[in-house]
């Protein structure tokens, strides 16, 4: 499977959900992208922003001060 | 079958815009949200910096915005196109730096540029005439339409009934009839239209939808454009002017001081960017250090923030100056006491 990792460290939000965004625009439907971030504001942010835009969140993780959201790039229209 | 006719509708996150985009899809129009990031938007940031507000969830109102209505939103960043804006607003700044009525311009002017290029027919936003004292006034709304060249494909379904005819207005792809006439700085009717839709729980910014109409933020905005002779400013400084206290003993630095945890925790991150000081001996802040320092000037912001540490009673505080590039120096300092701080010196 094809994961792409998006380094989204130390930004606060909303930029990294322009990040995710700007990437997913790039990317085919079923790739994985993997993206790492410090604001804890991904956490309700980037699964909204997935949410209205078709695309699933498929994994949340959280260690110390890092947040990574593991997302699946559903079909454009 | 005929194509629904495409608006994209201007997303602050507040109600109006929530309102306006809910009246053109009750009206059978395709409508996205575009939200504009300034960098100095309310959304976000506070809340990822201070800890005390970490307990309450978070969330951006432009993405819940656009949840409710069920649109896809484009986030847009702005961030260096619009520092023109900031500083040199052509119709001036509202009550403190907001350049409200050059920022609307712009933000139309940009959405004009997307529908265009994404096959969009017209643009909505949440305007109210009268509604704020600056951008949303009876002289200016034309303005807007105007000057950001969107002329009459810009649509303001809350208050078009006072306006002139629209283009997607006469070509009947909305009917006027169903658009609304609200005026004025009630909120009254736009409650009411809320509750209508059965709307609970939107945002309701006091001031307006950033920074830039904060006093005390405009504030330490003009003194940085001032201690830096120009007008200026990149990302980091208007993050770093959301937190702590700041403090300017001489025209040549400033203390950035943390105020609780959370605020310490940010600060940390640039500590590579600039020269920061902390207390060893007792518990205490976290402060940066922006602009030219020598010895003494060191010595002084290390009594500062001995001050605003545990120790602000002892005899002695062991403060710890970092510079930039990692050099380590410990000082012995006795802290300042509050009537050695003059007022001038807080930002
Ligand atoms: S409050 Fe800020 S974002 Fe809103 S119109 Fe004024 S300058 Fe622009």
């Amino acid at each position: 499977m094809n994961r792409i990792e998006l380094d989204c460290r130390r930004l606060l939000c909303p930029m990294p959900v322009i990040r995710v965004q700007n990437r997913v625009a790039e990317l085919e439907a079923g790739v994985v992208l993997e993206v790492y971030c410090t604001d804890p504001g991904v956490l309700n942010d980037v699964p909204a922003w997935c949410r209205i835009n078709g695309h699933k969140v498929i994994e949340t993780r959280s260690e110390s001060g890092l947040y990574v959201l593991v997302i699946e790039v559903g079909e454009s229209e | 079958m005929n194509q629904p006719r495409k608006a994209a509708a201007l997303i602050s996150g507040g109600l109006d815009s929530l309102l306006a985009a809910k009246v053109m899809l009750e009206q059978g129009i395709h409508v996205e949200g575009i939200n504009f990031y300034t960098g100095f938007c309310v959304e976000g940031h506070t809340h990822a910096i201070r800890k005390k507000d970490q307990k309450k969830p978070k969330r951006n109102n432009a993405l819940w915005v656009a949840e409710q209505l069920g649109i896809k939103l484009h986030i847009i960043d702005i961030v260096e196109q619009y520092k023109e804006v900031v500083f040199n607003p052509k119709h001036g700044y509202g009550a403190n730096l907001n350049p409200c009525l050059d920022c609307k311009i712009f933000m139309v002017s940009k959405a004009l540029e997307w529908i265009k290029a994404n096959g969009f027919d017209f643009i909505i936003t949440g305007e109210v005439i009268g509604q704020r004292p600056m951008s949303q006034r009876k002289e200016t709304l034309p303005v807007v339409a105007g000057e950001s060249g969107a002329e009459n494909l810009l649509l303001r379904p809350l208050c078009a009934k006072n306006l002139p005819e629209t283009l997607p207005e006469s070509a009947g792809w909305v009917d006027r009839e169903r658009l609304f006439d609200f005026s004025g700085r009630s909120r009254k009717p736009q409650m009411a239209l809320a509750q209508r839709y059965g709307f609970e729980d939107y945002a309701q910014p006091a001031g307006g939808c950033c920074f830039l109409t904060d006093a005390q933020y405009s504030v330490k905005l003009a003194d940085l454009w001032k201690a830096r002779g120009r007008k200026q400013y990149e990302m980091d400084d208007i993050m770093l002017l959301k937190v702590g206290r700041h403090l300017r003993p001489t025209p040549d630095f400033k203390l950035i001081i943390s105020r609780e945890e959370g605020e310490g925790n940010f600060l940390q991150g640039y500590r590579k960017q600039f020269p920061s000081l902390r207390t060893i001996s007792h518990p205490g802040p976290l402060a940066l250090i922006d602009g030219k320092v020598d010895d003494q000037d060191i010595e002084l912001a290390a009594r500062l923030i001995a001050r605003y540490s545990q120790g602000r009673e002892a005899e002695q505080v062991e403060v710890e100056y970092t510079a930039t590039n990692g050099e380590l120096r410990s000082l012995e300092v006795s802290p300042l006491k509050p009537h050695e701080i003059p007022e001038e010196w807080f930002i």
